[in-house]
């Protein structure tokens, strides 16, 4: 009997789950999946469990989703080549390698990708498939957080959120710059909306851990893992984080995410919305 | 009197083992390497070399000076909680340097006997303890692969117990970190920037491209300096 410990609801739904189901009886089954392989997100199943006396036995995958710009749309400041590596080979690596881990067993079936994270987090004592999962959830989340014709200033509710949490938008910048500068071996930086504090923080996590283990919600990211900038930038990390700032952070985005999060957090008294 | 004073301190100040500061303080500065950038080709990359020579481990360096000159003045004034503060720099960018120095006598070219196995007292250890060579190399790069975000793998040897130990550290924590009595023989450092330009994300065929070049003269002295 499979139990799965999946189920509660979450804040965001990005997940992209993709379930076969293997009952004989179901016509799904029978279809032969022919995806264009050049297509992102797509992999030819491979058909691992065939009879078992008509019970059906459900695998979930995760699929890779494509950054919502081409891959050059970031050129000069992210080159197209960066692109192709760090979500082509690294984010697609890490789905591939997740969805392995899970084909293992189905106790994490049924979860979305931030559920997920929380669960094999596991309060501090994480499982292997950890790794994975969050590094899959990080990377979906940071080529969201860059656009073309990013950087500038962002507007209304969240620069007045960010001016009353930081005292202005250039110590922000310098803060979350800094930041970046000083972390120590891999890692991301991370504006978040701390759910307690009821205010924005910015912070630091090594490796693939990030905010929503804390339960709290992240409003933006900087991958400050070497792959990420080493093509371009080789070891001139100030330049990389200078040019993330002034030419590839979309705050749109950032508006986007503080307006959700403000369906659970509640930023102003009375109950009146920032953004 | 001034002038004795003077001299005195531009003696000093110019000593083989680093520039003495003001109060005495040592710093560091930058060894070299003992082959050209481009001997470790194609092993590794000669631009790789020359950026991990010149600015990541230079970076290191000048970092942990800093970082010296702060808590040398925290230790002074008696700020402990600045002294505390500082403990993280210095481990880290201190590690660096100590790191990156034994990595690159770790390395050799393959006409100056990189690669060669090692033989005598360090290769029967070896063998003794893993089985063979072969063995203690895949084992090391199996966990070298499977290091998470960026550290190192180590062949060590615990004095104390007088066994050879593979183990990983995280970031530039120095070997010495997994056990006061771990001597490092050989390590290789799986940070990316160690192989990026040349190998992109496939570790696994750095890990197994750098044996080429592995200096096992060097960790055979070392060894046989603390086994006698």
């Amino acid at each position: 009997m499979s139990w799965s410990s999946c189920g509660s609801s979450s804040v965001y739904s990005l997940s992209s789950s993709i379930l076969v189901a293997n009952d004989p009886s179901s016509k799904l089954s029978k279809r032969r999946f022919t995806p264009n392989i050049s297509q992102p997100g797509w992999k030819q199943r491979r058909d691992s469990s065939h009879n078992n006396g008509g019970v059906s036995k459900v695998f979930g995958y995760y699929g890779l989703k494509s950054p919502p710009y081409k891959l050059d749309a970031l050129e000069p400041y992210m080159s197209q080549r960066t692109l192709e590596v760090h979500w082509g080979v690294h984010h697609r690596g890490y789905v591939e390698a997740l969805n392995k881990q899970l084909e293992k067993n189905d106790i994490f079936y049924g979860c979305t990708m931030d559920e997920l994270i929380k669960v094999l987090y596991n309060n501090g004592n994480p499982f292997p498939e950890f790794n994975d999962a969050a590094q899959v959830w990080n990377h979906d989340f940071f080529w969201e957080s860059m656009q073309p014709g990013g950087g500038d200033m962002p507007t209304l509710g969240l620069l007045q959120q960010i001016e009353k949490d930081f005292g202005s938008f250039a110590n922000f910048k310098e803060k979350f710059t800094e930041a970046a500068l000083t972390l120590f071996g891999s890692g991301w930086v991370w504006l978040v909306l701390k759910r307690e504090a009821k205010s924005l923080a910015i912070v630091k996590t090594s490796n693939s851990i990030n905010p929503l283990v804390w339960n709290d919600i992240p409003i933006t990211s900087l991958d400050m893992w070497e792959h990420a900038y080493y093509l371009d930038y080789r070891n001139d990390k100030a330049k990389y984080v200078n040019t993330f700032m002034n030419h590839l952070v979309s705050w749109n985005a950032a508006a986007v995410r503080i307006v959700r999060a403000q369906a659970f957090v509640n930023l102003g008294e009375p109950k009146i919305p920032v953004a | 009197m001034a002038l004795r004073t003077l001299l005195t301190r531009k003696i000093l100040a110019n000593s083989p083992l680093g520039t003495l500061g003001f109060r005495g303080l040592q710093t560091f500065s930058l060894p070299d390497l003992p082959y050209d950038y481009g001997a470790l080709e194609p092993a590794i990359s000669g631009d790789i070399m020359q950026l991990h020579h010149q600015k990541h481990h230079q970076t290191y360096i000048t970092n942990y000076n800093k970082a010296l000159e702060q808590l040398d003045d925290a230790v002074a004034k008696g700020d402990a909680p600045a002294v505390v503060k500082l403990q993280s720099a210095i481990k880290f960018n201190g590690g660096g340097h100590v790191n990156h120095s034994i990595f690159w006598k770790n390395l050799a070219p393959v006409r100056e006997g990189g690669g060669e196995p090692p033989k005598s007292s360090l290769g029967w250890a070896i063998d003794n303890h893993f089985g063979s060579l072969e063995v203690l190399i895949q084992k090391m790069n199996a966990e070298g692969a499977a290091l998470q975000g960026s550290g190192w793998i180590w062949l060590g040897l615990d004095k104390e117990l007088k066994r050879l130990v593979v183990e990983t550290t995280a970031n530039q924590d120095p070997l010495v970190t997994k056990g006061p009595n771990l001597v490092p023989l050989l390590g290789i450092d799986v940070w990316e920037h160690a192989y990026y330009l040349q190998y992109k994300n496939v570790r696994p065929d750095y890990l197994k491209n750098i044996w080429k070049v592995m200096n096992w003269k060097y960790a055979s002295d070392v060894f046989d300096k603390e086994c006698p």
